[in-house]
């Protein structure tokens, strides 16, 4: 079984009252053995009632999944003692220290802390000095690591992160996913969700997720070659301006602000940047700078919102 | 104090017992401008925020706020700014309209006025239909956007956004630093803090603080060809590396 | 067993690091305890009271003396006229006055009847009710004493005994309510809370995507409040004793083993409460406003059941809290043996079953 993760048309709709919600469209992608995957998308897209399906927490309205093999409905025991699990929030008990929570972790998993010392060694020695303070008086960044060894603690062979780095300091996002590409090395087979754009990046594959259906699979790299149209950043001194007219421009298709340089796509994807450069000239600003430039997953996630 | 500055601050500091929160910062921000107010958790800039707001009293130094005296005058600084933070936007039991025609009497409007402001807003964000329907089911997107037009319904000259923006799609989230784009233009000066090291690039000016003070104040573009640094993130943890706070 | 010994452990840990939680858990009862027994009673002390002796013969003064004697009165006015009893009960300086008639001890010697007037401020009837029970038990004893030395032909008189209580002490009616409502506090309130405090955290999303079954944390969570029950049963129990001087008549066995069970049906409550809300502001609430009240109301220890409406009466056969007062009271205070609570304990061990029974049932292995 080289798969981690099958899903096959997966919906899910929600009834709150009167009104019905419909969390999960049809969804379907797979996950390899040993895969670094990751589910992007903003809040509302589904990620988190589709983590919950996969972890056995929750029941399809229709579909089919299955985890290492076994069906989440049928076999749900048997992947409840072989995955990882880190809900968003973390889930750590505030008032235990960091070694009660692991210890408590381990037991639940039948195992301990010695046993697969080797597979949280790295994490556990950033945590190690705080080893006696309350998790509830932990950073951040440090509850993160803390969440992450205590689903690691019994050697899942699927690890199932929901949101982990929402919330968090730069600087421990970045050694977070330093941490996952190490993980992945002992052949754990990770499933990250973020509302992150740029850490798709780090992914080899990704789903784009938006409101419940799956917009693309792909590695990253992949799904900015995909992005069809050439891309042109685009700056003046007065952005505000400069926007509302690229929008009025009729041979412009989208302009989004991006900070410092607009983003613009213009109909005609043949224009050469001499070409692109007399169309903005007809729009009145001062100091233009133009450039092109090859698209980020943001942009392409904003140009498949759009289709 | 000169005029051209929406924000006066000299030395300001707030101390807690012994822990220096905020440690002498020094800056102005220009009217007009969309000031970017960025640090980690625990460097200070939620502290900072909230003594400009009048919410918190500083310690000592000095400060001016839309042209009044942060200590003497922090009533009627009160009156000419905006909140908006991301934790409490709206009244989730009340309609839009319910929400609007409450913080309208708080700020001191007529029924006139509060009436055509809500009717103009709910143009401007195509909500005519929502009007009636409660805060709570609204999606993220628009109550951030609903939320932004409230703060700005007295027309302050200064409004302060305590992070805005946070998990909605980077269409929404881009309309919505539109909709900021748009009051700075007509005059608003916009302070903002965030998380979001990309939504640095969006202000005219950013500044950094780690452990109190401020480490870094430019423009985007000057911070990052000093840091040698590709994104506004790679600035923040080049300077958050340095933090002695928190971490632990 | 390490899985589920482990999880017994923390749930130790969380109940000892809440020092704010623990010092109403555990202070609670003796603050009860105390506060029933000897600040709040329904005992009247020190009871102003007036005389109007037309009389003044050897009886009533002997009477007045023992009246006088008494912790319960206070004899603050001697009055002359009938004139002036009025006003003395308008300004309120005197509860009760004692009226002898002239030639009162004359009519007891000849005629074996004689009659005393208690005039009582009946603005509050339990007091007045109260006043005159006091005197008129002191004016029988009296009598009594009197009869023994002389022997007076029979005359009718009521005699008045208190059984089980001679003394009358409120505190008797106490205790078995106090230990019913603290037990409702630290089992239903605090083991509804804890679980339901799992689900909000978050944290019991992880326990259910793990090899443990959910019927050892469901025992594990109630492990500690039963050991805290236990305590706490000792130390109410070891104050009635030493403190309130109520003495345990029955079998002590027996009355700790009622104990245990109604500590097993609350906490079977507890968990009954934690499988219908997922938030800890509602399980306080309905712990509170379904348990904690009617166990306060219906139970019996403060209001006298048998003087409600029907309705009422039939509702609280579904309180637990009534049975296990009147097996309490029946075991502690009357010392009666099992052959006269069996029915009972009976019906609470099947309230128990019950709520057991369905609180496993609803528990959600699954988040909806």
């Amino acid at each position: 079984m080289s798969l981690s993760v099958s899903v096959s048309s997966v919906n899910k709709t929600f009834l709150t009252g009167k009104t019905s919600v419909d969390a999960l469209k049809s969804i379907t992608f797979d996950v390899q053995k040993g895969e670094l995957f990751g589910l992007i998308g903003p809040d509302g897209a589904g990620k988190t009632t589709l983590f919950r399906i996969l972890t056995t927490l929750m029941l399809a309205n229709s579909g089919s999944a299955s985890v290492d093999g076994f069906d989440v409905v049928r076999d749900y025991k048997e992947i409840r003692k072989r995955v990882g699990y880190m809900p968003g929030r973390f889930s750590l008990y505030p008032d235990l220290t960091v070694a009660e929570n692991l210890s408590f972790f381990a037991t639940l998993f039948n195992t301990t802390l010695k046993e697969n010392y080797d597979l949280v060694k790295s994490i556990y020695r950033q945590i190690e000095p705080f080893a006696n303070r309350k998790a509830g008086a932990l950073s951040g960044g440090m509850k993160q690591k803390l969440a992450l060894s205590c689903a690691l603690i019994h050697r899942p062979s699927v690890l199932f992160l929901d949101e982990p780095t929402t919330g968090v300091d730069a600087v421990s996002r970045k050694e977070f996913w330093e941490l996952l590409r190490e993980l992945q090395a002992s052949g754990i087979s990770i499933v990250v969700s973020t509302p992150y754009m740029d850490e798709a990046g780090l992914c080899d594959r990704v789903a784009l997720m938006q409101e419940g259906k799956i917009m693309e699979i792909n590695s990253p790299a992949a799904i900015t070659k995909n992005f069809g149209k050439p891309l042109y950043a685009v700056r003046a001194s007065d952005m505000f301006s400069l926007m509302q007219q690229l929008r009025g421009a009729v041979e412009v298709q989208t302009c989004y602000p991006f900070g410092q340089y607009h983003h613009v796509v213009f109909h005609n994807d043949q224009l050469t940047l001499e070409e692109v450069r007399r169309v903005l000239g007809t729009v009145s600003t001062y100091q233009l700078e133009v450039q092109r430039i090859d698209a980020t997953i943001e942009d392409c996630f904003m140009d498949l919102m759009h289709r | 104090m000169s005029p051209e500055f929406a924000i006066s601050v000299r030395d300001l500091t707030k101390r807690f017992d012994r822990f220096t929160a905020v440690d002498a910062v020094t800056f102005d921000v220009r009217r007009g401008e969309i000031f970017g107010f960025l640090g980690a958790n625990g460097a200070g800039k939620t502290t900072a925020m909230r003594m400009l707001c009048g919410l918190s009293f500083p310690t000592s130094g000095q400060a001016q706020v839309a042209g009044f005296d942060l200590f003497t005058e922090s009533e009627k600084i009160k009156k000419n700014i905006g909140y908006m933070s991301q934790k409490f936007s709206l009244y989730e039991d009340l309609t839009i309209v319910e929400n609007i025609r409450f913080y309208g009497g708080i700020y001191g409007l007529s029924d006139v006025e509060i009436k055509s402001k809500t009717q103009r807003m709910l143009n401007q964000l195509h909500l005519e239909d929502q009007a009636k329907t409660l805060a709570r089911s609204l999606p993220l997107g628009w109550k951030q956007k609903i939320s932004f037009s409230v703060a700005m319904l007295h027309q302050p000259k200064i409004v302060f956004l305590d992070e805005p923006t946070g998990g909605v799609d980077p269409i929404t989230r881009r309309e919505f630093w539109t909709m900021i784009y748009q009051a700075a233009h007509e005059g608003t000066t916009v302070f903002v803090t965030t998380h979001y090291m990309d939504e640095a690039e969006y202000c005219d000016r950013v500044s950094i603080m780690v452990d109190g003070r401020i480490e870094a104040l430019n423009t985007p573009a000057e911070m990052k060809k000093h840091f040698k640094a590709s994104s506004m993130e790679e600035v923040f943890i080049q300077l958050a590396r340095k933090a002695t706070r928190s971490d632990g | 067993m390490k899985q589920f010994l482990v999880f017994v452990q923390k749930e130790f840990f969380h109940l000892f690091r809440d020092k704010r939680t623990l010092l109403i858990l555990f202070g609670m009862p003796v603050m009860q305890i105390l506060i029933f027994g000897f600040a709040l009673t329904n005992e009247v002390k020190n009871a102003r009271i007036a005389i109007l002796d037309n009389a003044k013969d050897g009886t009533s003064r002997a009477i007045i003396q023992e009246l006088g004697a008494s912790r319960y009165f206070d004899i603050v006015k001697i009055i002359d006229r009938q004139a002036d009893l009025e006003p003395a009960f308008r300004s309120g300086k005197i509860k009760l006055a004692v009226v002898f008639p002239a030639g009162f001890e004359n009519d007891l010697l000849h005629t074996n009847a004689a009659a005393i007037q208690l005039i009582a401020d009946a603005t509050d009837p339990n007091v007045a009710t109260t006043l005159t029970n006091y005197a008129t038990a002191i004016i029988m004893d009296y009598q009594a004493g009197r009869r023994d030395q002389q022997a007076l032909p029979l005359a009718i008189n009521t005699e008045i005994r208190m059984l089980y209580n001679p003394q009358m002490k409120g505190s008797y009616n106490f205790v078995p309510g106090v230990m019913a409502m603290v037990l409702m506090l630290v089992c239903a309130m605090m083991t509804s809370i804890s679980i339901v405090r799992e689900k909000e955290m978050g944290t019991m999303e992880v326990i259910l995507v793990s090899p443990i079954v959910p019927i050892r944390v469901i025992i594990a969570k109630m492990v500690p409040y039963f050991i805290l029950s236990t305590v706490n049963i000792g130390t109410i129990l070891l104050l009635s004793v030493f403190a309130l001087d109520v003495p345990i008549q029955g079998n002590l066995f027996l009355l700790v083993g009622e104990c245990l069970l109604f500590t097993i049906t609350v906490l079977a409550l507890g968990l009954l409460i934690s499988s219908i809300t997922n938030s800890q502001e509602v399980a306080m609430l309905i712990s509170l406003m379904g348990l904690f009240l009617p166990t306060i109301m219906l139970s019996g220890f403060m209001f006298p059941v048998e003087n409600m409406p029907i309705a009422l009466q039939v509702v609280s056969n579904v309180v637990p809290a009534k049975w296990f007062y009147y097996i309490v009271k029946n075991v502690m205070i009357k010392g009666l043996t099992f052959e006269f609570v069996w029915k009972e304990t009976l019906i609470l061990a099947g309230m128990t079953v019950f709520f057991m029974v369905v609180s496993i049932a609803k528990f959600k292995t699954r988040l909806e």
